[in-house]
């Protein structure tokens, strides 16, 4: 008990006392009284580290016992439990910091290389494919107005019997679908509208004119848009780049292509970016501190889940465990539904279980600090900030701020008293 | 309830047929949710192990999962590097000397600390239990200037035993509670039936409670073991000086370039891994009953 005692009282009891009293002077050891506390609450960065924990708060430990409650209910149906949780609780022996690096990885934004990315990409590109002429540069030249954005429409409006000649620029040789056949001036039809889509390029070719050697532009989407913005009809271009729409009726139309042509594919999400989830644009600095909600922090709590729903599992495993079956049985018996069991029998029974877990992930997430430096990168940090990071971040990397760091300790530590309260009153009990 | 009884009354008069299809449909969906479910858990780590076989140069170009189409690009030229180059086999060990040192302490004087609470009759023996239960969720960030102001007066600053004396003051809070609870279901008569043998103090201790509390100090240990492996934070403020650090400090100084330094990041990562994964699975049985044990922490 003796070297116990002494470690308690040299490391954590006197250290406590003196950075509640440090929190009260300032750098020079002038006795500021709450100096230090109205700094805290006063500068920007500050709260932003405590909206960031008061999400981390409100999300985190509600989400992460429902996953151990819905993972330790499926167990129990399955053959192959002892591997399941074995795969899930694993998490558990890595530590926050390699958890930090393992999603960083999982995060990268180009689908090429995150796996996240790459998933919703696939789904994505199957929604909204791709357009063939997705090419960063192309644009109109001849005949056209409009953006590859946007989608681009003939200058001029077209009737039945005659022909428009779109061409398109900003398109290198490679990326001409190697189907692609010369280009060759539309001839008019009677009763259709024809026409030409091209590559308007060529050295020492004309604009406007479709010169020997340029290719038309195969597979190309066009619609045709009568005067009132309505489509009326569309087509796709062959192979030489031509198009004819039939048994057009009177009046006059545009030629739209089809902002779908130049789509790109799903380029990513920044899963560690700090877009805000929240409208907060109109808002001044404080405000944006109170209100933003950065896409980094549930990203962060994504990968945080992974490796505490182990944990919440077990413990409310154990917990199903040890309820008493034969309650559970005579609420079948009186023909109780699985859904009815679970909701007025099982729950209620397992509620301490999930309150010493709700609990505990509390404390847990007050004091996060690895996962936020290893997981988020540096251009981003400022935004996904939290108390514990910046209390670091005040206190130890520069040579200044020892007493608004102690401030920001105290902080931290009146969050967890009442949790200690509770503790200290179960134990009595 | 009676009309809950009714429905279930129409619903077993179902023909059985139907009703054990559907059971037999529920359970196959329950099978592919949890398939899903442990993929996503699988995945993240199979990511980084992947990666750290791959050239440094192929991160930039294609996904992780390419490497399973051409393993042929796999190589353990990062595996090579880094135990060539000095540095993370270095900070290995110092994460290594840190642990067990920290395991052990902490192992030898909570078991010691426990008995005294458990066995012992002193006055404000419960006013202590519940200074040390308080004591446990107190936030590490509570102590941190003001120790290693301490520390920079008696020269621990920048040293392995200062970080180890930290974490062991620390994690004895809830070493105590965990080996005070264990302790608490060794029946009294057994000791006293062992003091009227004549047996002192340090036989009881060792012939009974020691061996009676195996268990609890595997938990204790491995629980310890884990968490001081894993630190980050400690380690960042009282070796800021200090060339030998801990693997996590190490990587950590490494991170600015995330992409630049993947090889390295990546392998590192992996091997900090290594050891703690292999002490879970060896000893999942202990750390699971610490889990349940010290639910609090």
């Amino acid at each position: 008990m003796g070297p116990a005692a002494l470690l308690l009282g040299a490391i954590v009891v006197y250290p406590t006392v003196a950075t509640v009293a440090r929190s009260l002077y300032d750098d020079s050891g002038n006795f500021i009284a709450a100096g230090n506390y109205k700094t805290l609450f006063g500068t920007a960065d500050i709260l932003v580290a405590i909206r960031n924990n008061a999400i981390w708060v409100i999300v985190f430990p509600s989400l992460v016992t429902f996953l151990g409650l819905v993972f330790a209910v499926l167990t129990e149906r399955i053959r192959w439990s002892t591997a399941f949780k074995t795969i899930v609780f694993m998490p558990m022996a890595i530590s926050l910091f390699a958890t930090g690096v393992i999603w960083r990885i999982v995060y990268e934004t180009d689908p090429n290389r995150g796996v996240i990315n790459a998933a919703v990409g696939t789904v994505a590109d199957v929604i909204h494919p791709p357009g063939m002429y997705a090419l960063p540069n192309i644009r109109p030249i001849s005949g056209l107005t409009g953006t590859a954005e946007g989608g681009m429409v003939s200058k001029n409006a077209v009737d039945a019997g005659h022909a428009l000649q779109l061409g398109l620029t900003g398109i290198p040789l490679s990326a001409v679908p190697p189907a692609a056949q010369a280009a060759q001036a539309p001839s008019p039809v009677a009763g259709a509208v024809t026409g030409e889509v091209w590559r308007d390029f060529s050295p020492g070719g004309h604009v406007g004119v479709i010169d020997p050697g340029e290719k038309g532009l195969p597979g190309m989407r066009l619609n045709l848009v009568s005067a009132d913005g309505h489509t009326a009809a569309t087509t796709v271009s062959g192979n030489n780049g031509a198009f004819r729409f039939d048994g057009v009726s009177g009046g006059s139309y545009h030629l739209a292509l089809d902002a779908a042509n130049f789509r790109q594919p799903f380029g990513g999400v920044n899963w560690l970016g700090v877009q805000s989830l929240t409208p907060v644009s109109g808002l001044g600095t404080t405000g944006q501190a109170l209100l933003a909600i950065p896409l980094a922090d549930l990203s962060a709590i994504v990968a945080m889940l992974w490796m505490w729903s182990g944990f919440a599992m077990v413990i409310i495993g154990a917990g199903l465990a040890a309820l008493n079956r034969e309650v559970l049985e005579a609420a079948r018996m009186d023909g109780a539904s699985e859904l009815q069991t679970f909701r007025f029998v099982t729950f209620p029974l397992l509620r301490p279980v999930l309150i010493v877990v709700f609990i505990t992930m509390i404390i847990n997430v007050l004091k996060i600090f690895d996962i936020i430096l290893s997981l988020i990168p540096d251009s981003s940090q400022q935004q996904a900030n939290v108390i514990a990071l910046e209390m670091y971040r005040v206190g130890f990397t520069s040579f200044t701020g020892k007493g608004l760091a102690s401030a920001i300790a105290v902080f931290l530590f009146l969050l967890v008293i009442p949790v200690i309260a509770l503790n200290v009153r179960r134990i009595r009990e | 309830m009676t009309a809950v009884a009714t429905a279930a009354r129409t619903a077993s008069a179902a023909p059985p047929r139907r009703a054990r299809l559907r059971r037999l449909f529920g359970r196959s969906s329950v099978n592919v949710v949890l398939v899903l479910i442990a993929l996503f858990w699988l995945v993240p780590t199979v990511g980084l192990l992947v990666t750290s076989f791959r050239p440094a140069q192929d991160y930039f170009s294609s996904g992780w999962w390419h490497a399973i189409t051409t393993p042929l690009s796999l190589t353990v030229m990062n595996y090579e590097a880094i135990f060539k180059g000095g540095g993370i086999p270095d900070a290995l060990l110092t994460t290594a000397l840190i642990t067990v040192s920290a395991t052990v302490l902490v192992v030898v004087i909570a078991s010691l600390a426990a008995y005294a609470m458990v066995f012992l009759n002193w006055r404000g023996r419960d006013w202590v239990f519940v200074v040390i239960v308080a004591l446990m969720v107190v936030p590490l960030q509570m102590a941190l200037i003001p120790v290693a102001e301490l520390y920079k007066n008696v020269r621990l600053f920048g040293t392995l035993p200062g970080v180890v004396l930290y974490h062991v003051a620390f994690g004895l809070p809830f070493a105590i509670f965990l080996m005070r609870n264990f302790y608490t279901g060794i029946p009294k008569d057994l000791l006293e039936a062992a003091r009227i043998d004549g047996a002192n103090e340090w036989m009881m201790f060792r012939r009974i409670v020691l061996p009676l509390g195996k268990p609890a100090l595997a938990s204790l240990a491995i629980f310890e073991f884990l968490w001081v492996w894993n630190d980050l934070l400690v380690s960042l403020v009282f070796l800021a000086n200090n060339p030998h650090v801990p693997i996590t400090v190490a990587i950590f100084s490494q991170l600015r370039q995330f992409g630049a330094n993947i090889d390295l990041i990546s392998t590192a990562s992996f091997i900090s891994m290594i050891i703690p994964l292999a002490v879970f699975f060896a000893f999942q049985r202990y750390f699971v009953r610490g889990v349940l044990a010290g639910a609090v922490k």
